[in-house]
């Protein structure tokens, strides 16, 4: 009896939403060929795969690729390099949008205002080829960073090929392309400040820099700790593109991340079950870090991901 | 007293405000401005003197007729081109389907599918596993290698339904009392009116299709197939001069070229994105909260 009643619920939902379900099926057939296929490609990572023999023949091998991964002496220095990167990119990036967004909000000329909006967006809209290319010529020895070294009395070297200052220019560089970018998000949540509060302030004698402590930071804490909790979920996620564009092999020992160890060992050394068990080792950890992060976020009060 | 000291604790805010922020618009423009200008310079002075550069010592446009007249940055201008024109379309349409479907309340399969969808943001199979995905499909050295995979961003579709909640219920309710079905609403009724949210989108799809390079390095063998920003990468960071095909007018302006070639490929982006500038913050909000 219920199952016949289930039965006409859905027929009578496909006949009324039948369009509905047309329309998306072309968003369905694009993540099934495109996401969901890669997705069973993973089990790869379980075999010793000969693109020969194709995931069908191919020998299975369990947990062996995860095993020399574990084994490998490279782990804890990938891993290491992973964490240090984003750990100061954050520690450095999102103070700057944060400082960047209050300034703007004390800017009461609103055409300088959006002219200073627009500059500093537009760094964030430039490729990131262009951006390394540019990194790289500023860097050489005869470049305008050593022009600026040689200001402070220093020598001039390669900058990009020294371990020491690859962190430097990597935030450096990321900081001046998106602190604009960032500080949007900033911008928006203290444009929800509630104005009636500062006029209280401005009654009770209060100057600006007290406003900004007492009212503008505790107004926009909620999205800070958002956005801390989220990009602490993102901890293990460095992407490869500048990376890859910027580091070489002297600089590998500092340089070196998860996803760019990804694409060495699968794409230039053709090593594809080893280089898919540390991608999905690298996912694993991520989706971990990101569910803690959520969890995290909706305990605090705000609301999460899900 | 009192009014006095907060009018001048005023002054000396505002000013160092507007310094510290005027500093802040230099240090972005500079490396910008060193790229016009040496693409501008004469070549040898500029190999001789590459550090801080103001104005172009001697001006000389030869790098630019170099670009236009080096026959593959012209081709993959070209192949860049194909790409957008044959993505966008994609693009958009599929935002559009998945962020309505998204958006309509009431279908008995809703949840399972947003869950399909949604899923694919946190989890996919990672670099090998797409690479040969590309390569079963027979899509491997092809322009649809490029255009395919990256043919709907979830990302972008959250943001889409985000606006199409926004417009009241009343509208698309009454167009279906009148008879029109789902088709005719999206293009009719819904596509007018989030139209900013679109143009929003159709310039992050857009910047992400012009900016990319590493799908192609991936995916595309031969180089007269390869889009603009691969190109890019030879002549900036790998120091290739292009072979040579300009003869050795052509090397006179090896130094140069990169700067004029830059100045062209990133130019029509900064002169688009301005216009668009006032609705980024919808789309970020609503990033932030969505993951």
């Amino acid at each position: 009896m219920k199952k016949i009643l289930r039965n006409e619920i859905i027929i009578r939902d496909f006949h009324r939403h039948k369009y509905k379900y047309i329309l998306i099926s072309p968003v369905l057939i694009y993540l099934a060929l495109f996401c969901y296929k890669p997705i069973y490609g993973i089990i790869i990572a379980f075999q010793k795969y000969r693109p020969s023999l194709g995931i069908a023949k191919s020998k299975w091998v369990g947990l062996d690729n995860f095993i020399r991964f574990f084994d490998d002496p490279y782990f804890g220095q990938i891993l290491r390099n992973t964490f240090s990167i984003s750990l100061l990119m954050l520690l450095f990036s999102m103070p700057a949008a944060i400082l960047l967004a209050l300034l703007l909000n004390e800017v009461k000329c609103s055409i300088f205002k959006r002219f200073v909006q627009t500059i500093t967006y537009m760094p964030h809209f430039i490729a990131t080829v262009v951006i390394c290319g540019l990194i790289t010529t500023y860097c050489q020895s005869n470049g305008l960073f050593n022009d600026i070294v040689i200001w402070f009395g220093g020598e001039r070297s390669n900058l990009l090929a020294n371990p020491d200052h690859f962190y430097t220019i990597y935030v450096a560089s990321g900081i001046w392309q998106n602190v604009g970018w960032s500080s949007i998000i900033y911008l928006a949540a203290l444009s929800g400040i509630d104005q009636e509060q500062y006029e209280a302030a401005k009654v009770d004698g209060a100057g600006r820099i007290r406003q900004i402590w007492y009212i503008t930071l505790p107004g926009i804490m909620p999205i800070i700790s958002m956005q801390l909790i989220l990009n602490l979920g993102k901890v293990l996620s460095v992407g490869y593109e500048k990376i890859l564009l910027l580091y070489q092999p002297l600089t590998y020992e500092v340089a070196d991340v998860i996803s760019t160890y990804v694409y060495r060992k699968g794409m230039i050394d053709a090593d594809y079950s080893f280089s898919t068990a540390v991608n999905l080792f690298n996912s694993i950890i991520n989706i971990i870090f990101l569910l803690t992060a959520n969890r995290l976020s909706k305990k605090m009060g705000q609301s999460g991901l899900f | 007293m009192k009014r006095k000291k907060i009018s001048v604790e005023n002054l000396v805010m505002d000013t160092s405000i507007a310094v510290i922020l005027l500093i802040l618009v230099l240090i972005t423009l500079y490396p910008v401005w060193y790229v016009v200008v040496a693409s501008f310079t004469d070549s040898t002075e500029l190999a001789r003197n590459p550090g801080l550069l103001l104005w172009p010592e001697e001006f000389d446009a030869g790098a630019y007729r170099m670009v236009f007249k080096n026959p593959l940055l012209m081709g993959a201008f070209k192949n860049t081109f194909i790409i957008l024109v044959t993505a966008l379309p994609i693009n958009i349409v599929l935002t559009l389907l998945c962020g309505y479907f998204m958006a309509c309340p009431g279908m008995y399969w809703k949840k399972i599918i947003t869950a399909i969808i949604m899923f694919t943001m946190f989890f996919n199979g990672g670099l090998i596993p797409g690479y040969l995905n590309i390569r079963d499909l027979g899509l491997y050295n092809s322009l649809w290698a490029l255009i395919l995979p990256g043919a709907l961003s979830v990302y972008n579709a959250i943001i889409c339904k985000t606006a199409i909640e926004a417009v009241p219920d009343s509208l698309r309710e009454s167009a279906y009392i009148d008879g029109a079905n789902d088709i005719q609403i999206i293009f009719k009724i819904i596509l007018p009116l989030i139209k900013p949210t679109m143009a929003v989108l159709l310039l992050y799809y857009g910047v992400a299709h012009w900016n990319s390079w590493f799908n192609a390095s991936l995916y595309i063998k031969d180089s007269l197939k390869l889009p603009v920003q691969n190109i890019m990468r030879s002549i900036l960071l790998a120091n290739d001069t292009l072979g040579g095909q300009g003869g050795d007018d052509y090397n006179a302006y090896a130094e140069t070229i990169k700067y004029a070639a830059i100045v062209i490929t990133t130019t029509p982006i900064m002169c688009i994105y301005p216009f668009l500038q006032k609705y980024f913050a919808k789309g970020v909000m609503i990033g932030a909260v969505k993951g």
